[in-house]
């Protein structure tokens, strides 16, 4: 049940060779951790380089964690070729590196009869697409797959293969993955400035904190600030416009819990807003679609989480306000209509990896394989480590163990038997876990073990956890954050 | 795995628990409390204020001493204490599902983790809910806008400066004007951060008026009423927060102020904590979220009682206690098999938030607590019975924040049948 620690092998030090990698990788998102476990495999010297001061932390943490059925684009576009082959690739994944994935099928549910040629798009579209077991519903059938439907529903479009993922826990677990395989990770690593080097025929990266890495190729996988880092890199101009989606979670004793992923039809503009039951058993209501100026605006406001519980509430009646636990925003790196993912035409040894919107999450396995390729192509050889592991351990979960198992976890260590999250059922084992995993923050732990993300909100556990934070990684008061930078949690001691 | 049996177990070893343990063993039944800190007391540990034991001991107690007395006894008594120790399932035997068909000889089996003992399986015929409540949080009052550090509920950061010696933020406001809130309002005046302000919804206070008087205008802490917290600014750390007065129920935009601060403390009420019991099969008060429970204070399922914050938020720990013991004392007569043989309903009448207990036996002394919906001077509190009034108690002032008690006995309630109905009323 050892778990190897990783916190020291987090931000190696860099000094002259170790300074030295093949491929260098901007951004821990979804994207960048596929592409960096998938090189895991090769005989490289891989660094990701994440602003953050953990992975995840950007749209990866806040989308709505959904595998999608393959039949809302065109196969013209890259991301639905891509949406498609990823989502094939879940199954494998989820048991090699055990992250929360479930295929429990995705609905489309039509209010209006005029709505219902929609749908039929969608399924032809779904058909040309692949998608195995799509199926046109009529109202009964579709009640009868999820009867928490409004009564009203004329029929709809069931993907018994769309599932749902937790976003963070899957890129938390490709990181582990990479991480096991040699791939070196540096976090609160912003870059500052990318220089070719012509004679040494390397990018030579350096941070704002002055730290450098040298990279043979590099992947520009930076999200919401793919635009900048393409400038940095003298590349392709271009301009990632954010678009804001606020989310409602409700807690995890709703009455309103579908079965499956309830979508609505979509508009020209969006998927629309969902009831997604999570894998971990609680409710997400969202998201909603609005431009957004400013790249780091996470704040959500009072008429747009009306508008969702009120759009919830027209496929799903049950919907309570009552069972709010909270709210939350994510943004969307919108480029143009299709992901741009291509070597690029300006600078050397750099591929781009930008506008990695919906469904990026289901194309990310597909993002990693078809980057891998892209790289090939300009030049990075490929040679497979005969060593490759592509198992993580799985991860005991309190909360899933039968009483007989978590008895014997705590005659071995009796931290599983202190309950420090009790809304989410978290053992201090878990929060430890976390930590020596390297997530040294409020927000990292509550994503890797879930603490804090019930129904109180950390109001019962988050001194704890400020204590095992600290007592484990040194830390004194002033050094525990919400989530890195100046998100400090404390402000004075007694 | 260990499993253990006993007559009674109680959760939670707070005021609530402790005072009904303390009943139950007094009986002779053998009884365990379940607690998962590592300490008796519950939640009064971090109130180190005043203000605690007015009624319970006829004088003034701080939080830690009013736990001390009854954990003192606690210690002495043969209760065995779990100490560190969770809850983390009831299943109530034949008796779950609302059908109350066991008999007192039916065993409840609660699952409990601990470091000290592992995975423990303890079989009672009776449990007691003591499990306290939580702070509703931002997400339950849903205000919007960004999601820095900086954002505490009071009872969190009163944890943090009372029991850790960790100072949560310097320029403070506090949402909401709970009990908890303004406590904190003074306390963090008093560790020399800045309170800036009390922001309530409603028009007047939500917390007792001695709590207005010494923690907001004894230190100059300007309270907005009628205001609603329509942002929250600061990627990293509150930098500040909106506030938007409302006039007659609706938000006047052009009024709108910001408040800088670097800390919002919310304090916005308290929630019973009753998951464990509804997964035992408990039918919760939609107007309490605690247990509907009869004039025994049992709830629906045979054998499980239920006292205390847990049962429904009260203003006063003196309140709990008397509470708590009452529904000791039934537990232990219901292992004796006892059993009141007519109870009649009370129902909230005008003006009345809610009543509890739900029934009262009209054999016995009973007493009521009940929330006024209403702000009234020199108002009446009117207990009739089939609409003939039975009993009736002066009331210089009542508020939603202050708990009324009734208390009503056998010359009252002589003569009433199973069908009569009780309706109590403020006018």
């Amino acid at each position: 049940m050892t778990t190897p620690s990783f916190i020291e092998k987090l931000n190696p030090a860099l000094n002259g060779a170790s300074a030295d990698f093949d491929v260098a990788i901007v951004g821990c998102g979804v994207s960048g951790a596929n592409i960096a476990r998938r090189l895991s495999a090769y005989k490289l010297r891989v660094a990701v380089l994440e602003k953050e001061t953990d992975v995840s932390f950007g749209t990866s943490k806040a989308n709505s964690g959904i595998v999608h059925g393959g039949f809302h684009h065109n196969r013209k576009y890259l991301k639905a070729r891509l949406e498609i082959q990823g989502a094939l690739m879940f199954d494998r994944l989820k048991r090699e590196l055990d992250f929360p994935f479930r295929r429990c099928g995705i609905l489309v549910a039509a209010m209006h009869e005029d709505e219902m040629k929609a749908v039929e798009h969608l399924y032809l579209q779904g058909v040309e697409n692949g998608v195995i077991g799509i199926e046109m519903c009529s109202r009964e059938r579709i009640l009868e797959l999820e009867p928490k439907l409004a009564s009203d529903t004329v029929g709809g479009l069931y993907a018994p293969g769309g599932g749902i993922v937790e976003p963070y826990r899957f890129v938390f677990a490709l990181v582990e993955s990479a991480m096991r395989n040699g791939v070196a990770f540096f976090t609160d690593f912003k870059l500052s400035t990318a220089a070719w080097d012509n004679a040494a025929m390397r990018w030579k990266l350096a941070g704002v904190d002055g730290r450098t890495v040298r990279a043979r190729y590099a992947v520009n996988a930076a999200g919401l600030f793919a635009d900048e880092v393409s400038a940095l890199f003298g590349a392709e101009k271009f301009e990632i416009k954010a678009r804001k989606g606020e989310y409602y979670l409700l807690d995890r004793l709703t009455k309103a819990r579908p079965d499956r992923v309830v979508f609505p039809v979509p508009t020209a503009v969006s998927k629309g807003m969902l009831v997604i039951p999570t894998v971990e058993g609680t409710v997400l209501v969202g998201p909603t679609a609005d431009a957004s100026d400013d790249k780091t605006d996470l704040s959500t406001t009072a008429a747009r989480l009306e508008q969702i519980l009120d759009s919830g509430r027209k496929m799903i009646p049950s919907l309570s306000r009552n069972d709010v636990i909270t709210s939350f925003a994510g943004l969307r790196p919108c480029l143009e209509e299709d992901f741009y993912i291509e070597p690029s035409r300006k600078a050397p040894a750099l591929v781009q990896v930008a506008g990695i919107q919906s469904p990026g999450l289901t194309a990310s396995p597909a993002i990693g394989e078809y980057v891998k390729d892209l790289l090939k192509g300009i030049g990075l050889e490929l040679t497979e480590k005969p060593d490759w592991d592509p198992l993580c351990e799985r991860k005991a979960r309190a909360r899933e163990l039968s009483p007989y198992e978590l008895d014997e976890l705590i005659a071995r260590d009796p931290a599983w038997g202190n309950v420090v999250c009790r809304c989410e059922n978290v053992s201090e084992a878990e929060i430890v876990e976390a930590v020596r995993l390297g997530h040294r923050t409020l927000d990292g732990v509550k994503y890797f073990t879930r603490a804090q993300m019930g129904r109180c909100q950390g109001g019962f556990c988050t001194y704890k956890i400020i204590k095992i934070i600290m007592r484990e990684t040194g830390l004194s008061w002033e050094g525990v954050t919400k989530h890195g930078g100046s998100s400090r949690v404390l402000e004075g001691e007694l | 795995m260990k499993e253990l049996r006993y007559d009674a177990v109680v959760i939670g070893a707070g005021a609530a628990g402790m005072a009904a343990a303390l009943e139950i063993e007094t009986a002779g039944f053998s009884c365990a409390i379940v607690e998962r800190e590592d300490q008796l007391g519950g939640i009064l540990l971090q109130c180190i204020h005043n203000g605690f034991g007015l009624h319970e001991f006829s004088e003034e107690l701080t939080g830690p001493e009013f736990a001390e007395r009854f954990a003192d006894k606690v210690a002495a008594s043969r209760i065995a204490i779990y100490l560190g120790t969770t809850v983390v399932s009831i299943s109530a035997g034949d008796g779950a599902n609302g059908q109350g068909a066991a008999g007192s000889g039916t065993f409840k089996e609660l699952v409990c983790v601990s470091p000290d003992h592992g995975v423990l399986r303890l079989s009672c015929r009776a449990v007691v809910l003591a499990m306290g409540c939580r702070e509703r949080n931002r997400g339950n009052v849903r205000i919007p806008g960004a999601r820095p550090a900086g954002v505490f509920t009071a009872g969190l950061a009163q944890r943090l400066v009372n029991i850790e010696g960790y100072v949560p933020g310097k320029e403070i406001v506090v949402i909401g004007s709970g009990d908890i809130g303004l406590i904190m309002a003074r306390r963090m005046s008093w560790i020399g951060c800045k309170v800036k302000a009390v922001v309530e919804i409603m028009p007047y206070p939500s917390g007792l008026t001695r709590n207005i008087v010494q923690c907001l205008h004894d230190f100059g802490i300007p309270l907005h009423l009628s205001c609603q917290t329509t942002n929250v600014f600061g990627r990293d750390r509150v930098e500040g927060i909106e506030v938007t007065p409302m006039e007659n129920g609706a938000l006047i935009p052009e009024k709108a102020f910001r408040i800088d601060c670097d800390t919002v403390l919310l304090s916005v009420g308290l929630v019973p904590e009753n998951e464990l019991s509804k997964e035992a099969g408990v039918e919760l008060n939609a107007t309490t979220n605690g247990p509907i429970v009869d004039s025994t204070l049992m709830t629906n399922v045979d054998g499980v009682f239920a006292c205390g914050n847990v049962l429904h938020v009260h203003d006063l720990v003196d309140w709990v206690a008397e509470e708590s013991r009452l529904a000791g004392r039934r537990a232990a007569e219901w292992l004796k098999g006892e059993r009141p043989a007519v109870q009649l309903r009370v129902k909230a009448g005008s003006n009345v938030r809610y009543a509890n207990p739900g029934r009262l036996d009209p054999k016995r002394d009973n007493k009521v607590y009940m929330r006024s919906l209403v702000v009234k001077n020199d108002a009446m509190v009117e207990l009739k019975a089939d609409n003939r009034l039975v009993r009736q108690i002066k009331k210089g002032h009542v508020q939603p924040s202050e708990m009324i008690t009734l208390s009503v006995g056998p010359k009252e309630l002589e003569g009433l049948g199973p069908d009569s109905v009780l309706e109590l009323s403020i006018v």
